[in-house]
């Protein structure tokens, strides 16, 4: 189930303002893929031109080709809907919807694609998501409540739920803990080494220690100055890349000298 | 004020925008008073001069029973026009404020939220001859057509009158006037709906409508519900409009098509305006009792509706 993806000289825009610029990657199945680097330099607009999440803002495109498993995903007959089914998404704050109760929300994006969902299934898939999100034992007394209602770390594990509920084939995750306690952290941290074993995750963090802990692969992303766009500088195995890496930038942020 | 001591310089700065300040407390304040003072005085007035209408007969209630034969099928038309008003409006408002929302490119949605705004402009009495001239002529094929194929239901039973003059004229001309303020509400809200929200249905691979229908009506439903109740506060109480589409009666029709005298309902408001020239005496009374029932209509809808809104804005 889970894909691969190449990018190849990918430039992304907001208007004429070139944001990303001639980033070549290659992200491989069933592994954690994390993308690090300072403030501004393009990872969360390099992450949702994944999953062509970058069409939303007004004015944002991409140049340049990412195949998912060898499909063009900005070929002309994609239909970005239908990209973003195989290809699901985690934010920074978490972002249940606020009316729908715990059960609801699961479901939410499956009752997109499936036209009438039987109740056993319904049951089902709740159940088995929420336990891929590591959450079930926690809130299966309570599934006809609000979202809303869970903390923060839950509310985010429920986002997961959710996103794995329609059975994607990619988890992109922008910094998905940046709003959690420790605790919080740790769980999300051991259900992402969980989901590798299904899905290819690529996640974005500030967090040198858990990129360090939860990836097989590093990229790090940098500006060459202010104003600049941001580039893809080094991408290697996390372990090369935090003993050994090849940039000097490279080193001189993981060690904490900038940044 | 002295300008010449540097002491007192200094002084004129603050004592003026304290000044400014006491200056603009009592102005809001004496505004808030007269505001009160006559929303307290209409209601005064039309209870002293329409209560008394409760228990007469004969001329105190024009000529009718009592006061409430003469009142309901007014009050029924009233609601009969404002009921087909939101009908029309209410979809039609939806749609506009969604495409200004999130359908239109930025200009063309900033266009189109003006001109609607410049339909609230518009003075009641030229919708009234607008709904004349023009609404009711070019409606009577429409209605020819729906009273040829669904006249046997009453609704929608004939005969059509040539001029087009009937109780569903008077609603669509309504259902415009109210357009705009329910179209800006809606339009206020959509807009507010949390980005994360919506990028939440987005990444689930939702279409737009699908995203609109997940993040967005969720969170505007109250806001929705409260523009609802402002729009049918404003097309209950519209006078020109009605009065110049509907002759008056005192018919209790749910005949939406033909003007035949004793087969269509008037409005309050219309029959106020109509005949208020030539009341004298008692039955000045029983128009001013309708008017109170009017008041007390409006009020209570437009009540709700700051209520609903009110309670939306503590719970989001
Ligand atoms: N919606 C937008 N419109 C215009 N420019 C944007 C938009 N979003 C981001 N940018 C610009 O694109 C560049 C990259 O931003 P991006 O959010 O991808 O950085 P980031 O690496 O995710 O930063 P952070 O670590 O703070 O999240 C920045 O210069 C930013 O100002
Ligand atoms: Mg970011």
């Amino acid at each position: 189930m889970a894909k691969s993806i190449d990018v190849s000289d990918l430039n992304i825009y907001y208007g004429d303002f070139l944001a990303v610029e001639g980033v070549n990657i290659s992200i491989k199945a069933r592994a954690v893929t994390a993308l690090i680097g300072p403030s501004g330099c393009g990872k969360s607009t390099f992450l949702r031109s994944l999953n062509r999440m970058h069409e939303v803002i007004p004015g944002a495109r991409a140049e340049g080709k990412v195949m998912v498993d060898g499909q063009d995903l900005y070929a002309s007959d994609v239909d970005p809907v239908a990209v973003r089914r195989q290809i699901g998404m985690v934010f920074q704050r978490p972002n249940p919807f606020p009316t729908m109760s715990i059960y609801e929300n699961v479901l939410a994006g499956k009752r997109l694609n499936a036209k009438k969902l039987k109740k056993s299934e319904a049951d089902d898939l709740v159940e088995k998501s929420l336990r891929g999100a590591n959450l079930w034992t926690e809130v299966k007394d309570r599934l006809g409540k609000p979202g809303m209602g869970l903390s923060g770390g839950q509310q985010q594990r429920l986002c997961i739920a959710r996103a794995i509920a329609v059975e994607p084939e990619v988890l992109l995750m922008d910094e998905p803990c940046s709003a959690l306690d420790p605790i919080s952290t740790a769980a999300i941290e051991d259900l992402i080494h969980d989901l590798k074993s299904d899905y290819t995750i690529v996640i974005v963090t500030h967090n040198m220690q858990q990129a360090a802990r939860v990836s097989d692969d590093t990229g790090f992303f940098n500006l060459r100055a202010t104003g600049e766009p941001g580039q893809l500088v080094e991408f290697n195995p996390t372990k090369k890349m935090f003993t050994n890496p090849d940039n000097e930038s490279t080193e001189s942020y993981i060690s904490g000298r900038f940044g | 004020m002295s300008v010449t001591d540097p002491e007192t310089d200094l002084q004129p700065i603050g004592s003026t925008s304290r000044a400014g300040d006491t200056i603009f407390r009592g102005l809001a304040t004496a505004s808030a008073v007269v505001i009160v003072l006559a929303l307290a005085g209409v209601a005064a007035f039309l209870l002293a001069q329409g209560l008394p209408a409760l228990d007469g007969a004969g001329a105190r209630s024009y000529g009718y029973d009592n006061i409430w034969v003469y009142t309901g099928p007014l009050l029924f038309g009233t609601l009969l026009a404002s009921v087909i008003a939101m009908i029309v409006a209410t979809p039609l408002a939806i749609g506009v404020a969604l495409i200004i929302s999130h359908y239109a490119p930025r200009r063309f949605a900033k266009g189109l939220g003006w001109l609607i705004d410049l339909l609230a402009a518009i003075p009641s009495v030229i919708f009234g001859m607008w709904g004349i001239e023009f609404v009711a002529r070019n409606m009577v094929p429409v209605y020819n057509w729906l009273n040829d194929y669904l006249g046997f239901i009453p609704l929608f039973a004939g005969p059509v009158p040539t001029s087009g003059r009937t109780m569903m004229t008077a609603g669509l001309v309504l259902g415009v006037m109210a357009l705009p303020i329910i179209t800006a509400i809606c339009r206020e809200i959509f807009a507010q709906t949390p980005v994360m929200h919506q990028e939440a249905a987005l990444a689930l691979g939702a279409t737009r409508w699908e995203m609109i229908r997940l993040a967005v009506f969720p969170y505007a439903s109250s806001g929705m519900v409260s523009a609802i109740l402002l729009g049918l506060g404003r097309a209950l109480g519209e006078t020109m409009a009605v009065a110049l589409v509907l002759s008056p009666s005192i018919v209790v029709s749910f005949n939406l098509l033909t003007a035949e005298s004793g087969s269509s309902s008037s409005t309050i408001a219309a029959n106020i305006a109509l005949n208020f020239g030539n009341a004298s005496g008692s039955k000045v009374d029983a128009l001013i009792f309708t008017g109170l029932v009017l008041f007390v209509i409006t009020f209570a809808v437009n009540f709700l509706g700051r209520w609903v809104a009110a309670r939306a804005v503590k719970k989001g």
